[in-house]
């Protein structure tokens, strides 16, 4: 599997409200109509619509070739300005900083009640490899880029490690409400939804649950604004209701494809395509092929078994890419052993109609009959032979 | 001499399905003592000339085991480690790929509660002392006896690292495949000292990855505590931030864990490193040379 499953920000603050944190009143949108109708509902005062991307940097993105100058997050104040802003994000894709210059289509916008705020705080739940246990990271600036924080200004963050067996205790959510500088009277409201984090995060198998920004209204109250949270996929299988969530449309079609294949592939931007068995392995294998002055157009693993099937999707997603000019195959038979791989690789050659130059190269368990079998198949296959070799020839036929 | 295993290491193999069957008689065909397999329901039977038993507990006390290689399937694969601990297995090595990382995170405080206990993975290739004791699924045939010490966070990777060495005539006191997952019961630190303080081998051949901040930490140990050469390599020096590689733990999140950082830390502790994966053997070759000189 090629990656971590991420939810919408209002299905991520449904999970968090569900355990007991305050969210502002938001309703979903379809359209613009519904748009209006849930400004209506929510008593005709001043909103916030939300387009619903599982991008990041949304306030900042622009909606492309709109000619509009705001972003993913727009405050409204006057009912006849719902409409145009819910058409213009129905509309064109939104371009952030993370969704590549294609952008993304927008099909749901959270209309949100404005709250006033008076205090912007950063709350966060990850996994610290090195302890090998969750902690929650706490920062009294809100709305700022965390990663940021954590590198520039590290004494800011506040850290506190939770048992998985426990979750956060309710006196290290309180410990924690108090540095963050919370008076007493928010103290109970900032601990109810830090529990409710932890919660989510340990029950669901979250891998990052954030809420960026928790704030602080004028008159007191204590809200989750945004909410973030990715979930581990190795434990989807046990949480049907979380997969689900799941948006298929906002995640890359050829990595979606892969997955189900039991292929783990994630896309680039060169023109050499890449097929390898084991991630260190693929790493290396793009490594090497820009050390040689190629640029990769994928990591895709095969995995410790790959079989004929495999094979032939993996050639067919790598080929169904415009900007392929050439394939580098680099197997390291160990279990797998090469004579199958290269009866694989033929059956795939002949079953997709290969239309660019393909570079095998083999090492391992039966290699000899391996090479054997490719060099006897007639077939335009550049036979390499080590790493150094198969790179030179690979960035060579892209050219 | 070696680390963790040699000839006289005795192996249970948990799950027995068809993976397991067929590394468990790889393993027994290089010669390691594979004494006997776990599934619950099918004790008293034999497989493949394998006693079973429905217990770790039970076939500790029957066979005298020490050693255990896990290939239960995720779900069931964190409970499988830490059945293994408690009936005292020494080196439990888990070669699920797979297992939720929360499991991981609960079985690694279960394992801190037991002495000397020694966890090789998740999700990695096991390890294996050539001539002696293969307790994994590389292929054995590419090592061979000798004095360098392999350490690396993925499979096939190792497998390339240990062709080369072997191809330079340059054989292995012991590899190491610590896994490629965000929790890990053995990292590149803890088989650094074993390295260190094993009589049998020379020098040490460290494969890292992008993700986490281990090698860094590695590097830091190495200038302080480790005398004999090292020579190293990190995988993903084209990963993009943000992607996972393959590996769970292969991801340059929060500005950290990329392949630049990481070559840059183990530089400046005096490590030679490959810049590609094709120089890994001469690499170390160098190392051992300006060693000596």
């Amino acid at each position: 599997m090629g990656w971590y499953m991420k939810i919408h920000e209002y299905q991520a603050k449904d999970l968090l409200a569900a355990e007991g944190a305050k969210i502002p009143v938001g309703i979903i949108a379809n359209s613009p109509e519904e748009a209006i109708k849930a400004f209506d509902h929510l008593g005709g005062k001043p909103v916030v619509l939300k387009a619903q991307v599982h991008a990041g940097g949304r306030g900042k993105g622009r909606f492309k070739d709109s000619g509009k100058d705001f972003g993913g997050v727009k405050f409204i104040t006057k009912r006849e300005d719902i409409i145009p802003i819910a058409e213009v994000m129905f509309k064109y894709p939104l371009v952030t900083l993370q969704t590549g210059p294609e952008g993304q289509k927008v099909s749901k916008i959270l209309v949100q009640s404005a709250a006033d705020i008076s205090r912007e705080i950063y709350l966060g739940m990850v996994l610290d490899r090195a302890e090998g246990l969750p902690i929650m990271m706490a920062c009294a600036d809100g709305g700022v880029d965390i990663e940021e924080v954590a590198h520039k200004n590290p004494e800011k963050l506040l850290k506190m490690a939770v048992s998985p067996e426990t979750g956060l205790l309710p006196y290290q959510a309180r410990k924690l409400a108090f540095e963050l500088g919370f008076t007493p009277e928010q103290v109970p409201q900032a601990e109810a939804i830090m529990m409710a984090l932890s919660k989510v995060f340990l029950a669901q198998d979250a891998n990052l649950a954030e809420i960026n920004p928790l704030v602080v209204t004028p008159t007191g109250e204590v809200l989750a604004l945004d909410a973030k949270i990715t979930f581990d996929d190795n434990a989807l299988f046990r949480h049907p209701h979380i997969e689900l969530l799941r948006d298929l449309s906002e995640e890359n079609p050829s990595e979606v494809r892969a997955a189900k294949s039991g292929l783990s592939f994630v896309q680039m931007s060169g023109n050499i395509g890449c097929l390898v068995n084991g991630a260190g392995l693929a790493m290396s294998t793009m490594d090497i092929i820009k050390y040689h002055g190629g640029e990769p157009a994928n990591f895709l693993d095969v995995g410790g078994g790959a079989n004929k099937d495999q094979v032939t999707e993996a050639f067919r997603i790598l080929l169904s890419d415009p900007n392929v000019k050439a394939v580098l195959v680099n197997i390291f038979g160990g279990i797998m052993k090469c004579d199958t791989i290269a009866n694989a690789i033929l059956a795939a050659y002949k079953e997709v109609g290969f239309h660019v130059p393909l570079v095998v190269r083999l090492e391992g368990t039966n290699v000899a009959e391996g090479k054997k079998i490719l060099q006897e198949s007639g077939l335009k296959i550049i036979a390499a032979e080590g790493l150094t070799d198969a790179a030179k020839k690979v960035v060579a036929a892209a050219k | 001499m070696s680390i963790l295993i040699d000839k006289n290491t005795k192996v249970l193999c948990q799950g027995l399905g068809k993976a397991g069957t067929f590394h468990a008689i790889q393993c027994r065909e290089y010669g390691t003592q594979v004494v006997g397999g776990v599934v619950p329901g099918k004790g008293g039977t034999t497989k493949e000339g394998f006693p079973i038993f429905n217990t770790v507990a039970e076939a500790v006390a029957k066979t005298g085991a020490n050693a255990t290689m896990i290939f239960v399937p995720p779900s069931g694969a964190a409970d499988a480690i830490m059945e293994a601990a408690d009936a005292g297995i020494k080196v439990i090595v888990a070669i699920t790929e797979g297992i939720p990382v929360l499991d991981m995170s609960r079985a690694k405080r279960f394992l801190a509660t037991k002495p000397n206990i020694r966890l090789i993975g998740p999700n990695c290739p096991g390890l294996i002392t050539p001539g002696q004791c293969k307790i994994g699924i590389m292929p054995g045939y590419i090592h061979k006896p000798g004095t360098i010490g392999v350490i690396s966070r993925s499979g096939t990777l190792t497998y390339e690292a240990v062709w080369q060495l072997t191809n330079l005539g340059l054989g292995q006191s012991t590899c190491v495949g610590i896994g490629g997952d965000p929790i890990i019961g053995t990292n590149q630190i803890d088989v650094l000292k074993m390295f260190q303080d094993d009589d049998g081998t020379e020098a040490i051949l460290m494969m890292g990855e992008i993700g986490g901040t281990a090698e860094e930490e590695a590097a830091a140990y190495i200038q302080k505590y480790v005398t004999k050469p090292v020579a190293a390599f990190i995988a993903g020096q084209t990963a993009p931030p943000g992607k996972r590689m393959g590996h769970a733990g292969a991801i340059i999140s929060g500005g950290m864990g990329s392949a630049q950082d990481k070559m840059v830390a183990l530089r400046k502790a005096g490590i030679l490193v490959a810049e590609s994966p094709a120089d890994l053997g001469i690499t170390l070759q160098e190392a051992l040379k300006r060693k000596k000189s």
